[in-house]
């Protein structure tokens, strides 16, 4: 236990650099870029003396490095700051919208794995037979198509030729998601209510989007279940087990998938940043109220800490994965050793 | 050869420099290559005529369509597919064939524009980095890692966002997502090849520094980056619409599969289904041709991986 939690510990203090790589590379960025908040906010026209008094209040007048050291200082206190566009602190915004980029993406990651692990499976019993070929290449393909253009065909058969799916938002316009919102993520708010006609609906709404997420990543995971079970089908172990009349799909499932799993988990850790890339076009695609929109939405207005707060949340979130995934995978694995 | 004496000799050299002898021996190379390589073969040669196909188009679009891509009255406004606009038409009345043929233009342009600038970054980074392995090898190594592990597309939209609309601006912040790419392989392979002895053979010979990177290292390196570019201009391509999708790339008036995707959209409610339907299959045939030919050339020039 002690040493898990060392690990642990470790782990989360080497996400600290990464962080601050980022962080200054955007700090930088959108300062030295033209384009500030103060002429976003209060257009081209405004006279020279308010700007100024603006940009002060703002503390945009000082240096550079100050700036800078400003932020640091308020980060290390877990402060994001307070939006300089809007009155508001940062983090409200964030924690308002990123509920709903966590549904999408973790149910994107479902489709992933349900598409993209049995397939391979299959594709690997049958080797270089049709089957093999034709998922082979539907892997290609998925691989291929960019994101945004799957949603926006999905949405044309399912939403507007055939009427079955919505095709934008999270929940249909006559529910009032706020007799039921509080944590953020529906699907946990209307199963705790007990309400399950809203819980349909945001399931309904749910399907388009992570299916969009979803169909697009799964195929590298196709292709790598596909090469680790070939692999694993070769192995002593699995001709033992056969040779113990151990039935097929027990040989297959059981045994040697379980020893393929341990990559497709690495895998998983790091596919998951192409996950929330994924997710941010897929919430542009179904207008999905989420981080990603609200980075965009923030980005036209040249709201700098929350911009910078959003990409903070979002290296965060992808640390956590990967610590996760490591977690995981020492779980698995008897082999690894914390 | 010069023997003038051996008639003979000399016929044959001719014959084998004819077009038709060419031709055989380019068929003849042709199947020997195809019946060696197989699959893998197959892949490549499908992904060289996709992209000449598409290369084709973006240095004679006058052979493939007779109308101007911003010709607001090429034809009535948003008409179906039909044989006088074979896309359809969008809703300023242009043809979208033409959009498709000159929009190529762009994307392929800023894609790979965008990836040979993250190569020429990239590669000498990776080359020094994991050659001189000091300090500055992990000062690199961790700003390269740290833009690496965090999603590509979100750092492009900031980078897009702040530099505005453009073809150059939009080239930088593609190229940004993949700088990081090349870092890591080539500075892994020169970690790898620094220690072989032909390397260490130089270096007791008193190669400078520059000849050893330049001479020895340098030509192991750019077998494995060929593929990566290869696979790495597919990503580009995606990313580049992306960001017009988005509306961060490229100011109104240039012909891009992304905006166009991105005006469909809001079209498609109404069921205008060509506005979507050919920019974006355009866009995943050119991705797919790149990453066939990647994975063509890997599978190649890697053996090893034929058995799966």
């Amino acid at each position: 236990m002690k040493r898990i939690l060392s690990y642990l510990v470790a782990r989360v203090v080497l996400t600290i650099p990464m962080l601050f790589v980022l962080l200054t590379l955007v700090f930088v960025v959108l300062r030295v870029m033209p384009g500030d908040p103060v002429s976003a906010m209060l257009g081209g026209h405004a006279p020279q003396s308010v700007i100024d008094a603006k940009k002060e209040a703002l503390g945009l007048n000082k240096p550079l490095f100050a700036q800078y050291i400003d932020y640091l200082g308020q980060l290390a206190r877990f402060d994001l700051g307070r939006s300089m566009i809007l009155n508001e602190n940062v983090i409200t915004p964030i924690l308002e919208k990123l509920p709903a980029t966590i549904e999408l993406t973790f149910s994107g990651l479902i489709v992933t794995l349900l598409v993209g692990i049995p397939l391979g499976v299959r594709a690997a019993r049958r080797r270089r037979t049709g089957g093999d070929s034709a998922i082979r290449f539907f892997a290609n393909i998925t691989y291929c198509i960019p994101v945004y253009w799957m949603g926006l065909m999905l949405q044309m058969f399912f939403g507007v030729f055939l009427n079955v799916f919505p095709i934008a938002g999270r929940i249909g316009m006559r529910i009032d998601s706020s007799e039921f919102d509080r944590t953020g993520f529906y699907i946990l708010d209307t199963l705790m209510k007990g309400k399950f006609l809203e819980f349909g609906d945001v399931l309904w709404h749910l399907a388009l989007p992570s299916i969009t997420l979803g169909l697009t990543l799964s195929g590298v995971f196709i292709r790598l279940t596909r090469a680790n079970m070939l692999d694993s089908l070769k192995s002593d172990f699995v001709l033992a087990t056969r040779a113990r009349g151990v039935a097929e799909n027990l040989v297959v499932y059981r045994h040697a998938l379980k020893n393929a799993l341990i990559p497709i988990v690495t895998m998983l850790g790091l596919q998951f940043s192409a996950l929330l890339a994924g997710a941010i076009l897929t919430e542009t695609t179904f207008s999905w109220p989420g981080m990603g929109r609200l980075l965009l939405e923030r980005i036209y207005l040249r709201d700098y800490p929350v911009i910078q707060g959003v990409i903070i949340i979002y290296a965060l979130f992808v640390s956590l994965v990967s610590l996760l995934v490591d977690i995981v995978y020492a779980a698995i694995d008897p082999r690894v050793k914390l | 050869m010069t023997d003038s004496t051996d008639g003979r000799k000399d016929q044959a050299g001719a014959a084998a420099w004819s077009p038709a002898g060419l031709a055989a021996k380019a068929i003849g190379a042709f199947s020997k290559a195809a019946k060696r390589y197989r699959m893998e073969w197959w892949i490549l040669v499908a992904g060289l005529i996709i992209i000449g196909t598409i290369v084709f188009m973006t240095i004679f679009p006058g052979i493939f369509t007779k109308f101007s891509p911003v010709d607001q009255n090429a034809g009535p406004q948003m008409v179906a597919p039909s044989a006088a606009h074979l896309m359809g038409t969008d809703n300023l009345g242009r043809d979208i064939w033409a959009r498709v043929v000159y929009g190529s233009q762009t994307i392929l342009g800023v894609a790979i524009a965008a990836s040979l600038l993250s190569a020429a970054i990239g590669i000498p980074l990776g080359l020094i980095s994991g050659f001189a392995g000091n300090w500055a090898d992990k000062v690199l190594s961790l700003i390269m890692d740290s833009i690496y592990s965090f999603p590509g597309l979100i750092l492009a939209i900031a980078f897009a966002a702040m530099l505005g609309p453009g073809v150059i601006n939009i080239t930088m912040a593609v190229s940004v997502v993949y700088i990081p790419t090349y870092f890591r392989l080539v500075r892994g392979q020169t970690l790898q090849i620094k220690e072989e002895p032909y390397v260490e053979a130089s270096r007791a010979i008193g190669a400078k520094k520059k000849t050893i990177l330049g001479r020895y290292i340098f030509p192991n390196v750019i077998a494995t980056v060929v593929v990566v570019f290869s696979l790495n201009i597919a990503d580009s391509i995606m990313t580049e619409a992306a960001l017009s999708y988005i509306g961060l790339g490229l100011p109104a008036g240039i012909p891009d599969w992304g905006m166009d995707l991105s005006m469909g959209k809001k079209f498609l409610p109404s069921g205008m289904w060509w506005m979507i339907t050919f920019p974006g299959m355009m866009i995943m045939t050119l991705a797919l041709g790149f990453t066939m030919l990647g994975e063509g050339l890997a599978e190649i020039l890697n053996p090893r991986l034929q058995e799966y």
